[in-house]
């Protein structure tokens, strides 16, 4: 699915890049809120949808070389999340929707799970 | 052999910050040009020492050297020490506080975690003195 398509089934907002041109392909979604479990149970996935909104979120997709971080629940970026999204081009967007809505809409219109660990 | 030497400070009470020096050696791996799913087993097993050292021990030091087939990581702290490492390294096991599992961490996966994806792991501990993890990963 391609990062535009997906932020339009959402209706995201997108915070990096900074002309909210949101470019790119993603085969599958990884959702969790604690950090450790997506770096224990994500393998290939390159989406990241969390509404864990801290430094942190930005920084385990970056281990993970995620390209899309999808904000839920209305959580708002801080600048310094939106700096280090912008510096490692991952896209980061945010959405009022809750995670089980976004999921299903998400995997509803073809973006699959992607592999798992385990 | 060749080997790269580089050390960072983790600051203990800097949450922004926490990741950066696994993000720098990840950067510096992935510009060797070792192969990715070897960047991926250092990125996380490292990122997670570093977190430890953040919300466990008040921050610490990390040494990695890096050579032609593998890189050796040392993280150190001086903090508390872990009391019971078998039972710390059992998945879900954690003492983390309220305020760390907000922050998304102490689900208890992180020493289980650097052990999955690391090829040697010595972990040497003291209660009161501090932790000493070092990592090893290959390059394959
Ligand atoms: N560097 C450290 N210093 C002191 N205690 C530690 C350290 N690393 C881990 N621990 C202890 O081991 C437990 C398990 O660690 P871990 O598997 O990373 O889970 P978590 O960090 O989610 O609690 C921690 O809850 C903590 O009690
Ligand atoms: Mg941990």
């Amino acid at each position: 699915m391609k990062i535009s398509e997906l932020c339009k089934l959402i209706g995201a907002t997108v915070y990096a890049p900074q002309d909210g041109n949101a470019e790119g392909e993603v085969l599958g979604a990884f959702a969790s809120d604690m950090m450790s479990d997506v770096l224990a149970f994500a393998k290939n996935q390159d989406v990241l949808i969390s509404g864990l909104c801290n430094p942190q979120t930005i920084r385990t997709a970056v281990m993970l070389d995620m390209k899309c971080i999808l904000l839920v629940r209305g959580k708002v970026p801080t600048p310094d999340m939106i700096t280090l999204a912008r510096s490692n081009n991952i896209v980061l967007m945010s959405t009022k929707q809750k995670m089980y809505a976004v999921c299903g809409v998400l995997y509803a219109n073809g973006l699959g799970a992607g592999e798992y660990n385990g | 052999m060749n080997c790269i030497h580089v050390e960072f400070e983790v600051p203990g009470n800097n949450f922004l910050s926490a990741g950066s020096a696994s993000d720098s050696v990840k950067s510096t791996l992935k510009k060797l040009g070792v192969p990715s799913s070897a960047v991926r087993r250092v990125a996380i097993a490292m990122y997670e020492a570093e977190i430890n050292m953040v919300i466990h021990a008040g921050g610490g030091r990390c040494y990695a050297d890096i050579f032609d087939d593998h890189i050796k990581i040392v993280m150190k702290d001086e903090g508390n020490g872990i009391e019971n490492l078998e039972l710390a390294m059992q998945e879900g096991y954690s003492t983390a506080s309220d305020d760390v599992r907000n922050l998304g961490f102490g689900a208890g996966m992180g020493l289980p975690n650097i052990k999955t994806y690391s090829d040697r792991l010595k972990i040497d501990t003291e209660v009161g003195k501090g932790t000493t993890l070092t990592i090893e990963v290959d390059f394959d």
